[in-house]
């Protein structure tokens, strides 16, 4: 079954930063067969103005997108509760809804509003959970995101992502004329921010762990440098530009420190790390061959990086306090590229050459199972959800760049284009600080 | 409003599409002004008396002889064919010692993207030892790799591929 969510981009300028044009249209490709059902009733509102946001619909989508959830259309609602005492289950027994969720808005004063709401059982009529969150107008999204992480973890044990973000790039125009665009976006596609944009090639965006700040590589000085980007005040700092390439930045677990790469004068491409406090410099790998596309460990003791050492590109792992004592990682099949770590440190995700196609795929650290997740002939970029219950990762539809995402069982697929252009290189935030 | 949103999509595919149906074009040293006329600052061949400058025309002929290299799928060699762009590059950079060439490294789409700058390095290095093995001292060269970020051609087959892999001399840049 196919089902078809448009969603539009409201401009929001709550930043200082610009916002982007580009638009993403989510279309859930492939859902769970077996959704449960649910019913989010919109929200009360007892003014005579107009509701100021429709908590309800984003509450509804958020738990769609994630493919386990299947909202009941408004439509098809015969009542309207916003309080427990108000709903007659056997209404909604009758709908076939396993869950209701009612609540509703009420004005604090000024520009503050409260929500309530709460979530019931519908078959025994058991309230699970209930909270008041408050929000301004401008933070009313991002509450509705708060409230469907909270249905989505008391339901399936998962702690929600709704309230987390992407970054990712845009190309537009043909080449070898192009714009390339770093952009940052909710993880619903809304809400898109540009952070940096040049006529030069950007690519390879890594958040920081507190979330705050984007590493990326840009070319705009007609030659690769490595950038931190604070994204709250725009604040940028070039952190490597030295000779050869400069790419591949991955943040450390406690945010001080970044692996690279480098190819310095000589064009030995190597991984190294770099203190961003002292610029201490440290080679990790001094292979002849390609060494790249590092990523730390949950602990991080370990770097994983990818090297055509042995002829063609395999996984590696090398401890960080004994440099150039890397082992192999990856054994099955001729092509695993780009790794990135699980939240729960127990799997990668890669790039696999899969019977010809580049596809994403898992491989299990303990069995070295491998496990191809995405159908696509050029996928590639996957990222880890923070709840490690889905990937997000660069595709192609028809010749053009488009984002996709697959849940870690392969069951729940969604495409993400943008109107115009290609977008590609996706990283998924981790969660927001504060809980 | 969603009529018209899909509409817009699928306008805008298409006109991707028939951009792509386009036979692409190979950028040659006669539509490069950048790289042609941005090392000496003259746009003349001949000097003042009416002479040919001995220098320019050696530029002219290494520009000439070409400033693209090709490579095969995940190949870093030059191919036989190539050589001789190398050494009237070298000829041309042995004569003048004080002036330099950028050599960008690039790589078809296929497969990840920081492994494509490597793969783009590694050409642009082969490009540049070859030019130090015909005397090209090493303050002259300076490599940069753009991997599949700047590709010449827009495709996914082949034809396209074969394009995309490639290491560009460029002069003045």
């Amino acid at each position: 079954m196919r089902k078809v969510v448009w969603l539009f981009v409201v401009v929001a300028s709550a930043l200082a930063m610009p916002a982007a044009n580009a638009q993403l249209v989510i279309e859930i490709t492939r859902g769970q067969e077996n959704a449960v059902p649910i019913a989010v009733v919109p929200f009360g509102w007892e003014s005579a103005n107009a509701a100021p946001f429709d908590v309800a619909q984003v509450v509804a989508a958020d738990l769609q997108r994630s493919g386990r959830f299947a909202p009941l259309d408004r439509k098809d609602m015969i009542d309207r509760p916003t309080a427990g005492d108000q709903i007659r289950f056997q209404d909604w027994r009758y709908l076939k809804s396993d869950f209701i969720v009612v609540g509703k808005l009420t004005p604090d004063g000024g520009d503050r509003y409260s929500a309530q709401f709460e979530l019931y059982n519908v078959l025994n009529g058991q309230r699970l959970t209930g909270q008041r969150l408050t929000a301004t107008t401008g933070s009313m999204r991002a509450m509705s995101h708060r409230i469907a992480d909270i249905i989505f973890e008391q339901l399936t044990g998962i702690r929600g992502a709704f309230s987390t973000r992407i970054a990712f790039v845009s190309a537009e125009g043909t080449p070898p004329k192009q714009q390339y665009t770093l952009i940052v976006a909710d993880a619903d596609g809304e809400n898109q921010q540009k952070i940096a944009n040049s006529s030069e090639p950007i690519m390879s965006p890594a958040w920081s762990p507190d979330g705050q700040s984007l590493a990326y590589v840009s070319f705009e000085s007609k030659a690769s440098a490595i950038y931190v980007q604070t994204l709250r005040t725009g604040e940028r700092s070039r952190v490597s530009a030295r000779a050869g390439i400069n790419g591949a930045p991955s943040w450390s677990p406690d945010g001080s420190t970044l692996a690279l790469t480098l190819s310095r004068k000589d064009g030995d491409v190597d991984i190294y790390t770099l203190k961003l406090q002292s610029q201490s410099l440290t080679r990790m790998t001094f292979d002849p061959g390609i060494d790249t596309e590092p990523t730390w460990s949950n602990d991080g003791r370990k770097l994983y990086f990818m090297s055509d050492r042995a002829g063609g590109p395999q996984i590696y792992e090398v401890d960080v306090d004994q440099p150039n004592r890397a082992t192999r990682v990856t054994f099955e099949g001729t092509y695993n590229a780009r790794p990135r770590l699980s939240p729960d440190g127990k799997q990668l995700a890669v790039v696999h050459l899969d019977r010809g196609n580049f596809r994403i795929a898992i491989v299990d650290l303990q069995s070295k199972g491998v496990q191809v997740l995405s159908p696509g002939r050029q996928d590639e970029s996957p990222s880890f959800a923070p709840n490690g219950a889905t990937l997000i990762y660069a595709t192609q539809d028809r010749g053009r760049g488009v984002l996709a995402t697959v849940s870690v069982d392969g069951r729940v697929q969604q495409r993400l284009a943008a109107s115009t252009g290609d977008v590609r290189e996706p990283v998924w935030s981790p969660f927001p600080s504060g809980r | 409003m969603r009529a018209a949103q899909l509409m817009l999509i699928v306008m805008s595919g298409l006109a991707l599409a028939s951009c792509k149906s386009k036979p692409p074009t190979l950028p040659d040293a006669s539509n490069q002004p950048e790289e042609t006329s941005a090392d000496t600052g003259r746009t003349t061949d001949t000097d003042v008396s009416g002479r040919v400058d001995p220098n320019e025309q050696l530029k002219q002929t290494a520009i000439q002889a070409g400033v693209i290299i090709y490579f095969d799928y995940d190949r870093a060699e030059i191919k036989p064919e190539f050589v001789p762009i190398v050494t009237a590059h070298a000829k041309y950079l042995n004569t003048n010692s004080a002036n330099k060439i950028r050599l960008e490294g690039h790589s078809d789409e296929r497969g990840s993207r920081e492994y494509n700058i490597g793969l783009g390095e590694r050409r642009a290095q082969a490009v540049r030892r070859a030019l130090m093995l015909q005397g090209v001292t090493e303050a002259q060269l300076t490599t940069v790799s753009y991997g599949e970020e700047r590709p010449a051609v827009q495709g996914s087959d082949e034809s396209a591929y074969a394009k995309n892999r490639r290491v560009e001399l460029v002069y003045g840049r």
